[in-house]
């Protein structure tokens, strides 16, 4: 059962990535890619009616985990307090920056939110990239269960690890430039005109980015966790995930080079799926490595008890059904390109 | 460790102080949304939907208000109170759980449609809209209160092998007979707030002599929902909650009636100021036997008061109880004045030109903002000093790890945050207030994303 909610959780996770990736994604580039009110209009249209809901996964995900995982719930959250305690700073700049800014139209109110909303889009790929490079390394949890990071250390993978170390800044950079890549293909299926070439141009770009890091990442990786290539080792199954991330990513490539943007959009997708996912199964079945093995949180000593979880499952299904439901309704209602507005009376 | 246990409460009431100011009104108006739009269909009249476009428009500043400062709400349960979530996770963790599951979603996913898509979706469509965002809203608040309801009176239960809590009965949990009445209770409080704003704003129109058609429309309806809940708040939702105290948490009963000497026939204070050092209240204006009378409808009922429990089961901050039960029950009084004054004139055909009842109105508007917020104040200090009742104190809950200096780091952060939010939010609510439902009521285009055109 616990091994189940496992799967699910990570599911769950990656759901979030590949849907708030792509509106992370495109405010981290929205400075770039528009340049007039009425393209940034654009760009904020086109997240518009679904980033709200594409964030709500991040709080069922943190529910699930939640009731699911308690004490890696406790653990976790309260050793990543300040990394945390910035996102949620992040979060909350980031979503009055979109809803606020349409409420008056001035030239002293509209480039304040397009900072923020660039800014924090920006600074929350990193971030969510150093928090998973952090589980990926390990945390320095003692025999209580909990341990506490402080922002940084001295940069290197000892035992006194920080938040931020040269690993964990890799992988940040990872995600942003994948979260790049994912949401400059989201314009460049919903926008036309100059956001739409500038996205793609980006894209293109940050591609190369992405194949370049995601080499390193691997290969430092395996290093930093040993856990990773035994896991692989002893059950050669899971190469499918990466597998998956490489086809997505030469899939990215190859859909550009002939203009097929859906189809470039989605690879994207399945490329993040399968890191997140390879990353995954690589520390199963840990749920937070600890520096000291010894002490690594595992599915076993930290689920929660066999009722819940079994309980949990039928209105979890019954949860993923509906919002299945209500996500096909939203993103049909707004489906189509983002055109230009010309003038806009406010 | 007591210091940072300290530091760790304030963060999290400052935060879930900040954040309740927006919740109880989107929950309220959500309900006067769904009035609004029903009026229009059976109608027919246009400006029903011009007024529901014009709330739309505040409903949407304070949901978004709500969503951000809600998502430290489920985070701090980790990061600031580890102990309490790696022992209860599995029971709470279900109910917050489902929040996101089947509330947030269906809000986040139907407030978009509701605000946005008018147009596309006819005039039944948009109904349902505005109806599965009342749903979403409601349901979300009844997932919080099942929440809290589980710490105030623990059920469904039983303690693992590990020491770890773990569900028992799913349909226990949810169905917490504490959690049935706090629901109705607060929502009801919620009710109350969206029902002032509404009337608020309608008599500031038609004292300001602009927009007179909606202030009318804003003014009946804010009263004639109004007055229901404020009635049901105090009977009987009210006195149920009440006497839910009464038995399950007698010592938090006489903290916050200020009763120190058990009594057969015990007063109802109605002012005075606890002495907890000297045991007693000073400059007390009571009425004789009510509180037995109003607990066990018996005059000579035996109430037990503070000298009868030891003084470690009692509840922390007295001073801070005893006062914030009093404001609550006391503006809630006042509502019913208020509300029932506005009802019997509107029925004489009078308020709209009663200018003296429309200045009260209008003026009231902080009012249920404050009733709301100490009557949450009574819930939580009156649990103390236990995190789950019975079960875990709440000097054991919190992070073990985590120091009262990193705590007061992002309390400060916060504060500093919400401040600059605050500011927003009066800046922007006023601002469509000031322009009014004839300027922002016309009918918004099609969703944004929209290229069949």
């Amino acid at each position: 059962m616990g091994t189940l909610w496992f799967w699910l959780v990570a599911l769950m996770i990656a759901v979030y990535v590949l849907l708030d990736g792509f509106d992370l994604g495109a405010g981290a580039i929205h400075l770039v890619i528009a340049r007039s009110d009425e393209e940034r209009k654009q760009v904020l249209s086109s997240i518009g009616p679904v980033w709200n809901g594409n964030e709500v996964w991040l709080i069922a995900t943190g529910g699930v985990l939640y009731f699911a995982f308690p004490a890696l719930y406790a653990s976790g959250f309260s050793g990543f307090y300040l990394p945390l305690m910035i996102v949620l700073w992040l979060l909350i700049l980031r979503g009055i920056a979109i809803e606020f800014r349409d409420h008056i139209h001035s030239e002293v109110w509209d480039p304040v939110w397009d900072f923020l909303f660039c800014a924090s889009s920006l600074l929350l790929c990193v971030f969510f990239g150093a928090a998973l490079g952090n589980v990926i390394r390990g945390v320095p949890l003692d025999a209580s269960g909990y341990f506490f990071e402080p922002l940084w250390t001295d940069f290197q993978i000892g035992t006194e690890t920080g938040i931020l170390d040269w690993y964990t800044l890799l992988v940040g950079l990872l995600a942003l430039a994948a979260l790049i890549v994912h949401g400059a293909l989201w314009l460049v299926v919903k926008t036309t005109g100059a956001v739409h070439d500038r996205s793609l141009r980006i894209a293109r770009l940050a591609w190369w980015l992405v194949a370049a890091l995601t080499i390193a990442v691997t290969i430092t990786s395996f290093r930093v966790q040993p856990a990773i290539a035994q896991h692989f080792r002893s059950a050669p199954w899971g190469y499918v995930f990466p597998l998956f991330a490489i086809a997505g990513l030469a899939g990215v490539r190859w859909a550009m080079a002939r203009g097929y943007e859906w189809n470039s959009f989605v690879a994207a997708g399945c490329y993040l799926a399968g890191m997140l996912l390879s990353a995954v199964f690589g520390i199963f079945p840990m749920v937070l490595p600890a520096r000291n093995a010894a002490y690594s949180l595992t599915i076993e000593n930290t689920q929660a008890g066999r009722y819940g979880l079994t309980i949990g499952l039928i209105w979890w299904i019954l949860g993923v059904f509906l919002v299945t439901g209500y996500f096909i309704f939203v993103y049909r209602s707004s489906a189509g390109k983002v055109p230009l507005e010309k003038h806009v009376d406010s | 460790m007591q210091h940072a246990v300290d530091a760790h409460r304030l963060h999290f009431a400052f935060t879930i102080t900040f954040h309740y100011i927006f919740p109880q009104l989107t929950m309220g108006l959500a309900l006067l949304l769904v009035y609004l739009k029903t009026k229009a269909l059976r109608t027919g009249d246009d400006h029903y939907n011009r007024a529901a476009r014009f709330w739309g428009k505040i409903f949407g500043i304070n949901f978004a208000m709500g969503v951000v400062t809600g998502i430290p709400m489920e985070f701090q349960f980790g990061t600031n109170w580890a102990e309490f979530s790696k022992s209860a996770g599995g029971v709470i963790g279900q109910t917050l759980a489902m929040e996101g599951v089947f509330s947030f979603f269906l809000e986040s996913s139907f407030l978009g449609v509701f605000l946005f898509g008018e147009q596309k979706l006819g005039r039944i469509g948009h109904w349902w809209s505005a109806f599965l965002v009342w749903l979403g809203s409601w349901l979300s608040g009844y997932f919080i209160v099942a929440t809290d309801a589980w710490m105030q009176h623990p059920v469904a239960y039983h303690v693992g092998a590990n020491g770890r809590i773990e569900l028992a009965s799913f349909w226990g949990l949810l169905l917490n007979k504490w959690a049935l009445w706090q629901y109705a209770h607060t929502m009801l409080g919620a009710v109350q707030t969206g029902c002032f704003v509404m009337a608020a704003v309608g008599a500031f129109y038609l004292l300001t002599h602009r927009d007179e058609v909606y202030g009318r429309t804003f003014v009946k309806g804010g009263v004639l929902v109004g007055v229901v809940a404020a009635v049901l708040q105090l009977y009987p939702t009210g006195d149920a909650q009440g006497k839910l105290v009464a038995t399950q948490q007698p010592v938090t009963l006489a903290a916050m009636e200020g009763l120190f000497q058990s009594e057969q026939g015990a007063p109802l204070a109605i002012l005075g100021q606890p002495d907890v050092d000297q045991r007693k209240l000073d400059n007390p204006m009571e009425i004789p036997r009510m509180l037995s009378f109003l607990t066990y409808q018996k005059w000579k009922a035996n109430i037990q008061g503070l000298n009868d429990f030891p003084q470690d089961l009692w509840p922390d901050r007295i001073e801070m109880l005893y006062y914030s039960y009093h404001i609550m029950v006391g503006l809630g009084t006042i509502f019913i004045a208020v509300m029932g004054l506005a009802a019997l004139q509107l029925w004489r055909g009078k308020l709209f030109k009663s200018r003296w009842m429309l200045w009260l109105l209008m003026l009231s508007v902080p009012l249920p903002y404050i009733a709301n917020t100490a009557g949450w104040i009574t819930a939580e200090i009156g649990r103390q000093p236990w995190l789950i009742y019975g079960l875990m104190r709440t000097t054991q809950g919190s992070s073990p790890r985590v120091s009262a200096g990193s705590v007061w780091f992002t309390l400060i952060g916060f504060m500093g945050m919400y401040s600059v939010l605050a500011i927003l939010w009066l800046f922007l609510s006023w601002r469509e207030v000031e322009l009014g439902p004839e300027h922002t009521g016309h009918l918004p285009g099609p969703a944004l994303a929209d290229s069949d055109d």
